[in-house]
C-alpha cells in the first residue's frame, strides 16, 4: 500500500495504483477522454494532468504510478489553462453539430466543452472529412468526430479478442479503421460502441429515436445462462437501446445478442400465451408457396389458452404418460437461456416428482 | 623491388551512387590485367571500405603505396586508368585529381572513435576488422569480466545515449543487470529518420561489427541472451552488411551459443522497420517489433524494467553501442577524458546546409559550434554571411551567430533551446528565412506524428497552419503570441519526445529572429526573400541591357520588352518561380 497526498487530502491505495485511481477513490474530478478503467493505460487525450511537487513538468495522472509521499495538484489556473487549451485543439477539428448529434447531452467531449465553456475556437483550420460506408445493420461510424481516444480499439483487442480495428495513417489524417479502410465486418459486439465517448460510433437501432427522457429498466439478459446486467432505456413504452452497467456482474460488457438482439420484444410473431395443439400434427406440410398463408394455416391447428390451462393439462398427459409407460419413458431437456435457479428447479422437478434421471441440457457440451 | 599496394574505394551509399562500384570494378580489372601482383609487387589489391565522412567528394579513392596514403576526390571509372598507370605501376600521384588541404583540414581537426575503423577497412569482411583489433574487447568481455565489471567501466566512461535523450548508459546497463528474468533484451536503435541524418548509416554499412561487437558486450554486462538491431528498411546496404556481418559471426561463433567458446550464448536478428519516423522512439521501436503499430507507450515502467514484450530491456543506439568496445580496450578514463565533465568521449555530427565542407565529422564534447562549422565545415558557401546552426533534427533549434561559441554538449545546447538529438546540424545563411525554415521542420514532425495524443496530432498540425498564414502574408496581430502558446503547450503536454520537441524550430527561432516573423505579419515581407507569395520580381530599367534571357525562361510568358531595351515583368502573370533571377547576367531583377 501507499499513502500519497491529492490535493492536501491524505489518502492509501494499493501498490500499482495510479495517481487517477487514487484521485478517484477520493471523488476528485479530473477529466479524462481515454480512460477505461478496465482497458490498458493509454495516455492519449492529455486531460489528466496533474502536477506532482517536485516534478518539473506535468505529469498524466492516468500513466503515473501513485508512490508513498507524493504531493499531488489536480488543479491549478496552469493545468487548467493546459486542459482548456487541448480541448480547444480536439474541438478544431470536430464537427459542431451537437444539434443533430446522436451523443449530445451524453457525450463526455461536450460536456468538457460545457464545463470549460468553449465556444469560439483559436485554432480554427483543417478538419478531417470521410466518407461513411456501414452497411452492417449495427454501427454507424462517423469518424469525423472521433477523437482518437483509441477505447474501441483496445476493447476490441483486450476484452473482446477481436482486434477487427486498429489506427492507420499518421498525424492529423490518423484514423481508427478496419484492415485496408474496408467496411467493418466483424462479430458486431458492440463494446466499442458502448465506451465511446463521443458521437463518432453510434448503435444504428437507435438512431433517431431519441436522446433524453428514458424510463430505464434494470433487468437481467435473456439470451443465456451468463445473466448480465442489462439496462432497457424506454420511451412510449418502447424498448429503444440497451446499455449495462459497468459495476455489474458483467463489468459492463455485452455481446452481439445482449446490445442489439432486442427487436424481437415487439415481433409481431412473438408468442406471448400458452398454445395447445388441436388438430394432428401429420398435415403440417400444406401445400402452398406462400409462407404467410403457411403460417396461417398451422396456426390454426392450434389454441391459445391461459397459463393455468396450460399447465394442468401438461400435468394431466405427464401423469398419463407416466401411470401406462414408467417415469422413464419421460425425459426433461432443459436451456441454456433459463437461469441457474430455473435450471435447478427443472432438474429436480424431473428427479423428484416425474421420477426419472433423464434430464439433460443444450449447453451441456 | 616489392612494393605493398592497397587501394581502397569508398562504397558507402553516398559512394556507391556516384559510381564506386565501377571505379572498384575497373582498378581490379587493371589489377588482373596488367598481371601486377607477377611483375613488380607481391601484393597489390583493391578493395571496397564504407563512408568516410566526405561524401560530397565522393567517388573518393585511396592509393596506399608502402603505408603513404593518397587520396583522390570526385572519380570516375574513365579516369582510373591514368591514376593506375602513372601512380600505382610509376609511382608518380595524379596532382590535379588529389582530394587536396581541405580534405585533410576536414579529417585532421576530428577525433575519430566512433568511425576510425570506418572508410579504412572492409565492411564486408569480418578479417578485416579482427586485423584492425576487432572482436578483442568482446573476447575479453566474455571471457574475462565479470557483469558488474563491464557496467562499471562504462558508467566511469560517462557515455551517453547517443540517440538524442543522453541518458547515462553505465546506469542503463546497471539496471539492466539488476533486473532478474528469464528472458532478457538487447536492442540496436538503427531506425536514424531526421532528415539529413546519416551518421548510425554510416556506421553500420562501414564498420558494422563495431555495433555488433557493442551489441554482444552489453549483452554479457546486462546478462541478456537475445538481441535485435532495428534498422529502417530505407537502410538497404546497411541491413545488407549487418546481415552479412552477423552470419560472419556465427561462422566464428562470436554469435551463437557458447560464444568464444564460454558458457554464455547471445543471439542477435535484424528487424527492418517499416518507414515512420515515430519508431525511433523506443517504446514505439519495440511495438513495432512485437508486430503492434509504432505508438509510443506511457513510461509506467522503464525499458530496462518492462521492455520488448514485457521483458527487461536494454536500448541503446548504434554510435551508442559502436564507442563500446574502445571503451573496453582503451579504459574509462581515455574516453571520459576525451569530453566534458558531464558526457564523455565523442559525437558524430551529420553537417549539412550552406557550409563548404558537408559530410560526417566526430568530434569530442565540449567543442564549440564554431570550431566545427568553421574549423572542420570550412564555413559558409559561397563566402555569404552565417545565420544560425539547426541542431538535433527536425525537432532541435536554430541557434544564431551570437551563440555560435556554445559548447557542444547535451545541456548546453539545451540551454540554448535546441537538442543534441541524434546529431543532425544543418547550417543557413543569410539567404535562409527562418519563419519558412521553421515551417519547414513543422510539415515534417506533423506528418509523423503517430496520432496518439491531442497536442501533438492536432497542436503541431494548426502551428503549421499559422506559419502558413504568416509566411503567405496572411498572418494577424497575436498570431506570433499563439504560437509560442501552442508551442509551449505541446512542448509541455505531449507524451513522447517526438512532440515534446517539435515547437522547438519555432519556439527557438521565435526566440532569436521573431523581428523575421515580425516583417512578415505586420510588413507583409520576407526579409530574406524567400516566400513566395511576400516577394515580387522588378527588372531595373538602367541595369537591362535587353538581351531577353529572362523572358526566354520565364515559364508564365510574363516578361515583355523588345531586344535591347530594358523589358518589364507583368506582376499580374508572374509565377514568381524566380528563373528570371537566376537566369539574368547583369544582376537587373531586384528581388525583394
Amino acid at each position: 500500500m501507499v499513502t500519497l497526498k491529492i490535493d492536501g487530502k491524505k489518502v492509501t491505495v494499493r501498490k500499482l495504483s495510479t495517481i487517477l485511481d487514487a484521485a478517484r477513490k477520493l471523488d476528485i474530478p479530473i477529466p479524462t477522454l481515454c480512460h477505461h478503467p478496465e482497458l490498458s493505460p493509454y495516455g492519449g487525450c492529455r486531460l489528466c494532468l496533474v502536477e506532482i511537487k517536485g516534478s518539473p513538468k506535468p505529469v498524466a495522472s492516468c500513466t503515473t504510478f501513485a508512490k508513498d509521499g507524493m504531493e499531488v495538484i489536480t488543479t491549478s489556473p496552469h493545468l487548467e489553462k493546459l486542459r482548456r487549451t487541448t480541448l480547444e485543439l480536439l474541438l478544431s477539428d470536430h464537427p459542431n453539430d451537437c444539434m443533430v448529434c446522436e451523443r449530445a447531452g451524453d457525450c463526455k467531449l461536450q460536456e468538457l466543452a460545457y464545463f470549460y465553456g468553449i465556444r469560439e475556437n483559436r485554432f480554427a483550420g483543417e478538419k478531417r472529412s470521410y466518407k461513411k460506408i456501414d452497411n452492417n445493420p449495427f454501427i454507424n461510424r462517423d469518424m469525423e468526430k472521433c477523437i482518437l481516444c483509441g477505447q474501441c480499439v483496445r476493447v476490441c483487442e483486450e476484452i473482446q479478442g477481436v482486434g477487427a480495428i486498429d489506427f492507420a495513417y499518421r498525424g492529423l489524417k490518423t484514423l481508427v479503421s478496419p484492415p485496408f479502410e474496408k467496411d467493418l465486418n466483424c462479430e458486431f459486439c458492440g463494446q466499442c460502441v458502448a465506451v465511446c465517448p463521443t458521437g463518432a460510433l453510434t448503435g444504428k437501432m437507435w438512431a433517431n429515436k431519441g436522446r433524453q427522457k428514458f424510463k430505464e429498466v434494470e433487468t437481467i439478459c435473456p439470451y443465456c445462462g451468463c445473466g448480465c446486467n442489462i439496462i432497457l432505456h424506454i420511451r412510449r413504452n418502447k424498448v429503444v437501446r440497451v446499455s449495462s452497467r459497468e459495476d455489474s456482474i458483467n463489468s459492463g460488457w455485452l455481446c452481439a445478442k445482449g446490445r442489439f438482439g432486442f427487436s424481437f420484444i415487439d415481433h409481431p410473431d412473438r408468442l406471448k400465451k400458452p398454445l395447445i395443439r388441436t388438430a394432428s400434427k401429420d398435415n403440417d406440410t400444406e401445400d402452398s408457396n406462400d409462407s404467410k398463408l403457411q403460417k396461417q394455416a398451422y396456426l390454426k391447428k392450434f389454441k391459445e389458452v391461459e397459463w393455468d390451462e396450460a399447465l394442468d393439462y401438461i400435468a394431466a398427459k405427464l401423469k398419463e404418460i407416466k401411470e401406462k409407460y414408467g417415469a422413464d419413458s419421460i425425459g426433461g431437456l432443459s436451456s441454456a437461456r433459463c437461469t441457474n435457479e430455473e435450471n435447478y428447479l427443472f432438474q429436480k422437478f424431473i428427479r423428484a416428482v416425474i421420477g426419472t434421471n433423464n434430464i439433460d441440457h443444450c449447453a451441456r457440451y | 623491388m616489392e612494393k605493398n599496394i592497397i587501394i581502397k574505394v569508398c562504397m558507402g551509399t553516398g559512394g556507391v551512387a556516384s559510381g564506386g562500384e565501377e571505379v572498384l570494378a575497373k582498378f581490379r580489372e587493371m589489377i588482373t590485367e596488367s598481371n601486377l601482383n607477377a611483375k613488380i609487387s607481391s601484393n597489390c589489391h583493391a578493395q571496397k571500405v564504407g563512408c568516410r565522412g566526405f561524401c560530397s567528394k565522393d567517388v573518393l579513392v585511396d592509393v596506399i603505396v608502402d603505408d603513404v596514403k593518397t587520396t583522390y576526390k570526385h572519380i570516375k571509372p574513365d579516369m582510373v586508368e591514368r591514376i593506375f598507370n602513372e601512380h600505382v605501376i610509376n609511382g608518380v600521384p595524379v596532382n590535379e585529381w588529389l582530394a587536396g588541404p581541405e580534405y585533410n583540414n576536414f579529417h585532421d581537426k576530428q577525433t575519430k572513435v566512433v568511425l576510425s575503423h570506418c572508410g579504412d577497412i572492409d565492411p564486408e569482411d569480418i578479417d578485416s576488422y579482427i586485423a584492425v583489433g576487432g572482436y578483442n574487447a568482446a573476447k575479453k568481455a566474455v571471457l574475462e569480466m565479470a557483469p558488474e565489471e563491464i557496467v562499471n567501466i562504462i558508467k566511469n566512461s560517462n557515455l551517453r545515449g547517443r540517440g538524442g535523450a543522453g541518458f547515462p548508459t553505465g546506469l542503463k546497463w546497471e539496471l539492466g543487470l539488476r533486473i532478474k528474468s528469464d528472458v532478457k533484451y538487447v536492442i540496436c536503435n538503427g531506425d536514424e529518420g531526421d532528415p539529413g541524418a546519416f551518421m548510425d548509416r554510416s556506421v553500420m554499412e562501414g564498420d558494422p561489427h563495431s555495433v555488433i561487437e557493442g551489441m554482444i558486450i552489453c549483452a554479457k554486462a546486462t546478462q541478456s541472451n537475445s538481441g535485435y538491431i532495428y534498422v529502417r528498411a530505407e537502410y538497404p546496404l546497411a541491413v545488407k552488411r549487418l546481415q552479412m556481418a552477423i552470419e560472419q559471426c556465427l561462422m566464428k561463433n562470436f554469435l551463437g551459443n557458447n560464444i568464444f567458446g564460454s558458457d554464455f550464448s547471445f543471439d542477435l536478428k535484424i528487424f527492418q522497420g517499416a518507414g515512420a519516423f515515430v519508431c525511433g522512439e523506443a517504446t514505439a521501436l519495440m511495438r513495432s517489433i512485437e508486430g503492434k503499430r509504432g505508438m509510443p507507450s506511457p513510461k509506467l515502467w522503464r525499458s530496462a524494467e518492462r521492455g520488448l514484450w514485457d521483458k527487461p530491456t536494454v536500448l541503446n543506439n548504434v554510435e551508442t553501442f559502436a564507442n563500446v568496445p574502445k571503451i573496453i580496450l582503451n579504459g574509462a578514463n581515455w574516453y571520459r577524458k576525451l569530453g566534458t565533465e558531464r558526457s564523455g568521449g565523442t559525437k558524430v555530427f551529420s553537417l549539412s546546409g550552406k557550409v563548404r565542407n558537408t559530410g560526417l565529422v566526430e568530434v569530442p564534447l565540449g567543442i564549440s559550434l564554431r570550431e566545427i562549422i568553421y574549423d572542420i565545415g570550412g564555413g559558409i558557401e559561397g563566402g555569404k554571411n552565417f545565420k544560425a546552426v539547426q541542431t538535433g533534427g527536425p525537432s532541435g533549434g536554430c541557434i544564431p551567430a551570437e551563440l555560435l561559441d556554445t559548447e557542444v554538449d547535451y545541456e548546453s545546447l539545451a540551454r540554448a533551446g535546441s537538442i543534441m538529438g541524434s546529431g543532425g546540424m544543418v547550417v543557413l545563411d543569410e539567404n535562409t528565412c527562418m519563419v519558412n525554415t521553421a515551417k519547414f521542420f513543422l510539415e515534417f514532425t506533423q506528418a509523423e506524428s503517430c496520432g496518439k495524443c491531442t497536442p501533438c496530432r492536432i497542436g503541431t498540425k494548426r502551428m503549421l497552419e499559422i506559419l502558413e498564414r504568416i509566411t503567405s502574408g496572411k498572418g494577424k496581430d497575436g498570431d506570433i503570441e499563439l504560437l509560442e502558446e501552442l508551442g509551449n503547450h505541446i512542448r509541455a503536454t505531449s507524451l513522447c519526445g517526438l512532440g515534446m520537441t517539435a515547437a522547438n524550430p519555432v519556439l527557438s527561432t521565435l526566440k532569436y529572429f521573431r523581428d523575421e516573423y515580425i516583417a512578415h505579419i505586420k510588413e507583409k515581407r520576407c526579409p530574406a526573400a524567400v516566400c513566395r507569395d511576400l516577394i515580387t520580381f522588378t527588372i531595373i530599367e538602367e541595369l537591362c541591357k535587353g538581351c531577353g534571357s529572362c523572358k526566354r525562361v520565364c515559364p508564365a510568358d510574363a516578361i515583355r520588352g523588345t531586344r535591347k531595351s530594358p523589358h518589364r515583368i507583368d506582376k499580374e502573370l508572374c509565377i514568381k518561380c524566380g528563373s528570371c533571377f537566376d537566369a539574368c547576367k547583369f544582376k537587373a531583377i531586384l528581388k525583394v
